[in-house]
């Protein structure tokens, strides 16, 4: 028979043991969280529509491509099991992986993919390119796709693995026939997340969670190829705009991941010991400088030539990145570390030879015509290279009207045509991940087609000639020949200037593992232990 | 004893102010703050616009060599960094003791330019009766929506610059005073000697200057020194948003706190030396207002 | 009484009327083109075109204006230009956060303001009542994100006892939700206690030198009842003419507070929206504040006929 204080003792003991398991079992249920910081607030969830690479990186997260490129720039297969082409070259047949679905449970088929293709083709330089080689692209069966080309080419698997903005993500194919010139309403895809639409806040919160029916490939992860495994169950970004707060919340304990962390505040998450760095691209941004080439006076080629001896990179290297562990200068147009970099044509270029400007100024007849220089305000990574820009030109004798603005404003501005006193520009800077610039089809800046360039509307033959050669191109010792007449030629008709390159570190706790270097931030294959 | 008519009011108002603590002290700061403005150059400052990217975010007291470029090509200019240097290593020290110009620049303009055209609306509300009611529930208006939201919201509408930030703290402010000057020509209408004018045929503008007007000065000089030390803040707030003027341009409190935000943990001395001596500036014209009410008019001034 | 009201309540709509014609007109005018931002970097001008008359914008002002109005008579604020949301959603995610610090704002500034007025009243002259004054004057001279910076330097760099930044819900735990607003609650009351404490001054002053105190203390009562009983009930009047008054520096302050410590609230989508030119957004928050504003108002004018009966309207 129990005494009183006998049962009280035991049930005291049934209790703990009853408490302890079932905490045991919610531990062994609880959902690991990945806590992201993103370097913006995600507003547009339509990676094709803009080239935001926020909404670039958001679509690696729900979406899958066709091809993906690994640490070694490598092109693999990603959702496409195999790839065949015919003896003569103009037909190239891809079939899709088993099992692959779409978030909602369909399956994904060779539609869904041709729908895809086009809507992005539409609105990608790259695209529109690879699509020049096309005479027809159809779905054979479910699983099937053939592209029929008028010439042969390896530009189709190097346009499906571009890895950065546009993506050629897949969606389902009525999501896909929206025209790219509206937005997509429906954020289905078959990537290793879902995007979970309850929980969004536009602007402060996105949450993602794992797609438990992802069918990752058997090869090891690579870069932005191979498996991709989701190893942790939800990921939330919210962003900070103050870089400083979210590193004390790093510190804090309250978020695991900060995507990106300018050197200048480095030492905050150094000495506090709780996190440590990483990073995602081995050769990072690069930043441009920007003519409008349409008024004076970089309208005067040789004008664009005389900033080429004027400017050296270092000055603005040094102002926006401060610490030389994350920056280097470099003079290849097509990125140092990747495929096509090369410095032909470059020497006495970008060495701050200010008597050789002054003299290329002279030949060009500058009359003082003022540079209109837009200065975005809100955005840390590019705040300070326009008053670099600034006092390199007048250094030079130019005359500078710096205008001040947020990146919104520029932004609506520099897809205005009008002369700089209506509401124009002339110059303005800005940065692009690698991944946009290793190839001449890639970097969009290089796109000379007058009325369809990007703004700034560089207008020049010979270097479309160029790009052109390079898509037909049939070896890489061709297209390396070709990138080097391209550098010889953008000497003489300057689109934009390379300001070198840099990378901003990630920040990760302690416990959070598993960061890769793809080239562009994605979220499988982390855990958190 | 002193005979009353060998002092003229004016010269005993005088006298009463400056006897008042609130005055002298408040005055005093005031007036060191404005020979900080203009003898900026001669203060050990340089270029405040100056950059130098080897030299950037160094704490205060540093001695180093500034890279700047000249029509002779690079130079290297040695400088110590009294107040350290910012995230583009320009001096903070200069940028600090520049930086009072445009704030007094733009707190003496907002107060001069909203009491005019305060002045001229309230003038005008006070004494013609059909317009009263309409340019009142105008002026209530203005004066439900929050005046840094206005200040804003105006600022929104134009480039950013000295100009829109004038205007932006302006049009909060207005209504303030248009109510002050209408309170006192309601009042003032109804004083005999102003009837007694009235029937003796002199004229609407006549009567304004001769009799309103004088009335209004007093309390105008009141209310426009708190006008200056509220634009003051104003502007530094805007600009510290990056909604007012920008750092590049020219260097104000405001912007230059605002510029350092990003560096605060690392670097906290650029934004309190600035924070600092605009508290000081804010604060002495604050203790000149109060003094100018005590002396002036403790009637009609409501710093509220 | 309610017939006041109704009159008061009424009395309002001209002067929102006023505040959304010149909200309306002023954003109107705006260089920045929301049209050339929606539709991106590749947009040609017809594109720009067609978005521009998708969201009304190429309609003539007073159309727009119309339209506007009768659109928030039934409740409908607009969809966010950027967020692709109804404004309303936008609104509501966003109100906790202000809500709370501008409550716990107004406790703390009370609970300081009047006891601080109350005591320099009573020890008028000497040195607490110098002091307290003086507190007062520096307290509305120095700007609310230089007392915020210097608040997180002390006591969340230097002596960690608060976070630096952020804000917790309430639903997650009041201890952190508390904890996250002591720093932006006090700097944001500074400026108020300034005025509060100063203007309970002054009319308890004024108030204890009447002759019903002096007879109420004759009667023998305690200092206590006179106090409450009679100077505070007097006083009562224009201490709270001064607390709605000082709403309105209330909600301009909020924005500048939930900028310095970053609390995602009605503030900070104002300064977000201004940067994106995000005409609806700004327009319906601005309307919302002066509509609270003017509301507050109301309250107090109906508060003075329940504390001073001579107010009759």
């Amino acid at each position: 028979m129990l005494t009183k204080q006998r049962k009280n003792k035991l049930f005291g003991a049934l209790t703990a043991i009853t408490l302890g398991l079932s905490s045991l079992a919610s531990g062994a249920m609880a959902e690991s969280v990945l806590r992201v910081v993103p370097h913006s607030g995600l507003k547009i969830l339509d990676p094709i529509w803009t080239t935001a690479y926020i909404s670039r990186n958001h679509g690696y997260m729900i979406y899958d491509t066709l091809f993906a490129l690994d640490t070694s720039g490598k092109i693999q297969p990603q959702m496409v099991d195999g790839v065949s082409r015919s003896s003569d070259g103009l037909t190239v047949t891809m079939t899709l992986r088993e099992g692959l679905k779409w978030h909602d449970g369909a399956d994904v088929t060779a539609d869904d993919a041709v729908a895809s293709i086009n809507r992005w083709a539409s609105k990608d330089a790259m695209g529109q390119k690879m699509m020049t080689f096309v005479d027809s692209l159809k779905a054979a069966d479910s699983k099937t796709i053939v592209f029929n080309l008028n010439s042969p080419t390896g530009l189709i698997e190097l346009a499906l693995a571009k890895p950065s903005s546009n993506v050629p993500f897949m969606m389902p194919a009525r999501i896909a026939a929206t025209p790219s010139s509206e937005q997509i309403s429906e954020y289905i895809g078959s990537g290793p997340f879902m995007m979970n639409m309850d929980e969004w806040e536009p602007g402060v919160k996105v949450v993602y969670e794992k797609f438990d029916d992802y069918v990752p490939r058997s090869e090891p992860t690579d870069g932005l190829a191979g498996a991709k495994i989701a190893k942790v169950d939800r990921v939330i970004w919210t962003p900070n705009r103050d870089i400083q707060q979210a590193i004390n919340a790093l510190n804090a304990g309250e978020v695991d991941l900060i995507e990106s962390v300018p050197p200048d505040v480095l030492p905050l998450v150094e000495d506090a010991g709780q996190a440590y760095t990483a990073r995602h691209s081995p050769s990072g941004l690069q930043y441009t400088f920007r003519f409008n080439v349409l008024h004076p006076p970089f309208d005067n080629p040789k004008v664009r030539q005389a900033l080429l001896y004027a400017f050296n990179q270092e000055d603005f290297l040094e102002a926006t990145m401060g610490n030389p562990d994350f920056y280097q200068t470099c003079k290849a147009m097509f990125v140092c570390g990747l495929p096509f970099e090369t410095d032909a044509h470059m020497d006495g270029l970008l060495e701050s030879n200010f008597a050789k400007a002054k003299e290329l100024l002279a030949e060009a007849g500058y009359d003082g015509t003022p540079v209109t220089l837009m200065h975005s305000t809100n955005l840390p990574v590019l705040t300070n290279l326009a008053p670099v820009a600034k006092e390199l030109m007048e250094a030079i004798g130019m005359n500078v009207d710096m205008q001040s603005m947020d990146w919104s404003t520029l932004v609506a501005r520099r897809s205005k045509q009008d002369a700089p006193a209506d509401g124009g520009w002339n110059a303005f800077a800005t940065a692009w991940d690698a991944g946009d610039l290793f190839n001449p089809l890639a970097m969009a800046f290089l796109n000379s087609s007058c009325d369809t360039a990007l703004f700034g509307w560089p207008c020049d033959e010979q270097i479309e000639k160029l790009r052109d050669d390079f898509a037909r191109a049939g070896s890489f010792e061709e297209q390396k020949a070709i990138v080097e007449a391209i550098q010889a030629r953008w000497v003489e008709y300057p689109t934009h200037i390379h300001l070198g390159q840099f990378y901003t570190p990630a920040a990760l706790r302690n416990n959070v593992k598993g960061y890769l270097m793809g080239g562009v931030p994605v979220f499988w294959n982390i855990e958190k232990n | 004893m002193k005979s009353q008519n060998a002092h003229s009011p004016f010269r005993s108002t005088l006298f009463r102010l400056f006897k008042n603590p609130s005055v002298l002290i408040g005055g005093t700061l005031v007036f060191l703050v404005v020979a900080l403005a203009i003898f900026a150059p001669l203060l050990g400052t340089i270029d405040p616009n100056q950059t130098s990217t080897s030299t950037r975010l160094k704490a205060p007291g540093y001695e180093g060599v500034m890279k700047i470029y000249t029509d002779e090509g690079r130079v290297k200019v040695p400088i110590t960094y009294k107040m350290g240097s910012d995230t583009l290593g320009r001096d903070v020290y200069s940028r600090v003791i520049y930086g009072s110009r445009i704030s007094l620049v733009v707190g003496i303009s907002v107060a001069a330019i909203a009491i005019s055209i305060g002045m001229l609306i309230g003038l005008i509300a006070g004494y013609f009766r059909f317009l009263d009611s309409v340019i009142m529930r105008v002026m209530d208006g203005l004066m439900a929506i929050p005046a840094i939201l206005l200040a804003i919201a105006v600022v929104s509408v134009f480039n950013a610059g000295l100009m829109s930030v004038i205007i932006a703290i302006v049009v909060p402010e207005v209504p303030r005073v248009v109510r002050l000057v209408r309170s006192i020509v309601l009042s003032i209408r109804e004083e005999p000697y102003v009837e007694a004018a009235v029937t003796a045929g002199t004229r609407v503008p006549s009567l304004l200057i001769r009799h309103v007007l004088p009335n209004t000065i007093a309390p105008l000089i009141v209310q426009g020194t708190f006008i200056v030390a509220s634009a003051i803040i104003v502007e530094a707030i805007l600009s510290f948003l990056g909604l007012g003027i920008p750092a590049d341009e020219i260097p104000t409190w405001g912007n230059i706190m605002g510029a350092a935000r990003e560096n605060f943990q690392l670097h906290p001395h650029q934004i309190l030396y600035p924070g600092l001596i605009l508290a000081v500036t804010v604060l002495s014209v604050n203790m000149l207002g109060d003094g100018l009410r005590d002396t002036l008019d403790p009637r009609f001034s409501k710093r509220l | 009484m309610l017939f006041y009201i109704l009159k008061r309540l009424l009395a309002t709509v001209p002067v929102l009327l006023v505040v959304g014609v010149f909200i309306f007109l002023l954003l109107r005018l705006t260089p920045g083109d929301p049209a050339a931002m929606i539709a991106g970097d590749y947009a040609t001008e017809d594109q720009i075109a067609a978005i521009k008359e998708n969201l009304g914008l190429d309609k003539p002002l007073i159309n727009q204006f119309f339209i506007w109005m009768s659109n928030i008579a039934n409740g409908d604020l607009g969809e966010s230009y950027f967020f692709k949301k109804q404004v309303t959603e936008l609104i509501i995610a966003r109100i906790e956060p202000t809500l709370s610090l501008s409550v716990v704002t107004i406790i703390f500034t009370i609970m300081i303001a009047i006891p601080m007025g109350i005591i320099s009243a009573y020890k008028q002259g000497s040195w607490i009542d110098r002091v307290v004054m003086g507190f007062s004057v520096i307290g509305f001279s120095i700007p609310v994100f230089v007392i915020g910076f210097g608040l997180i330097y002390v006591f969340s760099l230097n002596l960690g006892w608060f976070p630096v930044q952020g804000y917790q819900r309430l639903e997650m735990g009041v201890f952190q939700w508390i904890r996250h607003l002591i720093l932006p609650a006090l700097a944001l009351s500074v400026i108020f206690v300034a005025f509060i404490a100063r203007m309970t001054r002054t009319s308890v002053l004024e108030v204890l030198g009447e002759d019903y105190v002096r007879t109420a203390r004759a009667k023998g009562q305690t200092e206590t009842k006179v106090l409450v009983n009679h100077a505070l009930r007097n006083a009562a009047v224009p201490i709270i003419t001064v607390i709605g008054f000082a709403f309105a520096i209330l909600i301009g302050g909020v924005v500048v507070t939930e900028s310095v410590f970053n609390i995602p609230g009605l503030g900070l989508l104002t300064v977000d929206a201004v940067l994106n030119r995000d005409f609806p957004t700004i327009q319906a928050v601005v309307l919302l504040f002066s509509f609270v504003y003017v509301l507050i108002n109301l309250v107090i004018d109906i508060c003075y006929t329940f504390l001073d009966p001579r107010i009759r309207y």
